[in-house]
């Protein structure tokens, strides 16, 4: 299997993480040589076998559905890069 | 007394318990320390001038019967500490200021202990030399070249080199135990559960687990039995019942039937490490346990398996870097070019490459082939220590295939640098406890690190079988102090 530079391409779309020419040249080498160390479990059958999603097994925990805290406005919005106010403002979406 | 930042944990509580030493005096040694060992580049944030001021208002009105009382630690840059800054070892990062504490930093917290500084690692824990980080990479107190190791390199050369008489690190695919390994220091990955993962930034949820590192094993016991504990904001989170592990440590494993996994032994493998590894089986004999060849026959999938599993989680778990909430953001023309050019100026090259494979392996079509396939390689991979645990106690083995590597050697060639976590990663992908203690030199008097690996819940014993060879050891890290003018 290899990746090439129009997989690249799909792969940074879906990421959302720009990737120039030169950038996508060395990301396929790389990604080329990691996807052909992985390619080693393909050695193994696993048919019959349980996918593993969670190392203990236990079963979620239920609890009620109450606030524990409140008045999180400010904390919320106290890292955004800019902000108005209440708001978290992005580039504009609606023409 | 001796030079207090040669004194260890241990001994600095009893120092201060008996009023010895005032917790003033052991914060100002350390930070006067850091302050001569910028060089190393442990430290992303230094958080000195409060330290004091925490350390005189603990002096006014000590604690003593806390467990640590009035020590002063710095911890991985990976812990959201409240209103200090939080890096993850990412520009993405670089002004965050987290308004919440960790579950582990606010049980030491609440141990007595005060935050000396913030500690680099690689960027979002991805690395194995600490050299993706933002912030520059750190140099091994051992030698000046050498990589500390990594994900939690910042937290192993400040220990070793005695910036902070212990810290706390995080370990998905080794990142306590390889660095323990590379620095002459002792670092333990604790049973995934026992631990909380609220409030550290996630890198690959089924697989992170916090861990303390130290100069020894007894103090790595007491900071474990300060960090572990059951978290209702962790739904993984598991509620057992935890040993106080300092209290209940041993060194007799007499009877103690310890299990040494041929799959271990690597091709390639230096001489020096299969020596190291035989004289750890001879102390463990020494100490009157039983040694018994066993097999864990999918040891050599682990990595594959892992560079599927990590990457897909670290790809859904950094999704919420998009520069709307928090962390850096880059112009763009619209919200989509936002985006992109946030997340491509904000993280570094090996986290966008581990973006760039997890996404692919989660995306339509290849779901499947890849993500599936790795889920069922891991539970066969559990399942070969299940098996093992049916018939011995704990495993034994090599930390690392080497000792530290040197500054640049392995940065070109990504897949030779996740070939170092090869014995430690199917610890993870199993969900067990594995400690590193250091059991020798090589011929350059670098460290190397012995593994010692538990059933679940089990540190007790892996803290015990460990303490138990630290003794016959009796190893002593060669530092110089070459950074200090």
């Amino acid at each position: 299997m290899s990746i090439d530079l129009k997989t690249i391409k799909h792969i940074s779309k879906l990421s959302r993480i720009s990737v120039d020419e030169e950038k996508a040249d060395k990301l396929a080498g790389d990604l080329n040589s990691i996807f052909n160390f992985i390619e080693k479990l393909n050695q193994l059958k696993t048919d019959n076998i349980e996918p593993l999603t969670s190392v203990v097994e236990t079963t979620l925990k239920l609890r009620t559905d109450e606030v524990k805290s409140k008045d999180l406005r400010e904390q919320v919005i106290k890292n955004s890069p800019q902000d108005n106010e209440d708001y978290f403002v992005v580039p504009k979406v609606i023409e | 007394m001796t030079d207090i930042t040669k004194q260890s944990l241990s001994e600095l509580v009893k120092n201060i318990k008996n009023k010895k030493l005032s917790s003033k005096e052991v914060t100002k040694a350390y930070i006067d320390r850091s302050e001569k060992s910028k060089e190393l580049n442990t430290y992303i944030t230094e958080n000195y001038s409060s330290a004091l001021e925490m350390a005189e208002k603990f002096d006014q009105k000590p604690n003593l019967d806390l467990k640590l009382p009035g020590i002063p630690m710095a911890v991985k840059d990976l812990f959201c500490t409240n209103n200090i800054r939080t890096t993850a070892g990412s520009k993405i990062l670089n002004n965050f200021i987290p308004t919440y504490e960790s579950t582990v930093t606010q049980n030491i917290w609440n141990e007595g202990a005060i935050l000396l500084g913030k500690l680099n690692c690689d960027e979002f824990a991805m690395g194995s030399s600490n050299e993706t980080s933002f912030f520059g990479n750190v140099q091994n107190p051992i030698d000046k070249n050498l990589v500390p190791g990594g994900s939690s390199g910042g937290s192993a050369a400040a220990v070793a080199g005695q910036l902070t008489p212990i810290t706390i690190g995080t370990d998905t695919g080794g990142s306590i135990r390889q660095p323990a390994s590379f620095t002459g220091t002792v670092g333990l990955k604790p049973t995934y559960g026992s631990c909380s993962r609220y409030g550290i930034v996630a890198f690959a949820s089924s697989l992170d687990q916090a861990g303390p590192m130290a100069q020894s094993v007894r103090d790595c016991a007491l900071l474990q039995e300060v960090i572990s504990s059951y978290d209702p904001k962790d739904s993984t989170s598991i509620d057992f019942k935890r040993n106080e592990y300092s209290k209940e440590l041993t060194n007799n494993i007499k009877g103690k039937k310890i299990g040494i996994p041929k799959e271990y032994r690597i091709d390639g493998m230096p001489k020096e490490i299969e020596d190291l590894w035989q004289k750890g089986i001879q102390y463990v004999k020494d100490c009157g346990a039983e040694i018994v060849d066993i097999s864990l026959p999918h040891t050599s999938y682990a990595l594959p398996a892992y560079y599927i599993v990590a990457p897909a989680e670290a790809s859904s778990n950094l999704a919420r870097y998009d520069g709307v909430k928090y962390g850096f953001r880059a112009k763009g023309e619209n919200l989509i070019d936002m985006y992109e050019k946030t997340r491509s100026e904000g993280f570094g090259t090996e986290v966008q490459r581990r973006i760039m494979i997890g996404t692919y392996v989660l995306s339509s079509g290849y779901y499947d082939a890849y993500y599936l396939k790795a889920q069922k390689v891991r539970k066969l991979i559990k399942n070969d220590f299940d098996e093992a645990y049916k018939k011995v106690d704990a495993i034994l083995t090599p930390s690392t295939p080497s000792s530290a590597f040197k500054i640049g050697e392995k940065t070109d060639d990504p897949v030779s640098m996740y070939l170092n976590d090869i014995f430690t990663v199917p610890v993870n992908l199993a969900g067990l406890p594995g400690i590193s203690i250091p059991a020798g030199h090589d011929t350059n008097g670098y460290p190397l690190g012995l593994q010692i690996i538990g059933k679940a819940f089990d540190e007790q014993n892996v803290l015990n079988i460990a303490y138990a060879i630290e003794e016959k050891i009796n190893f002593k890290n060669k530092i110089t102090d070459w950074w200090i003018k």
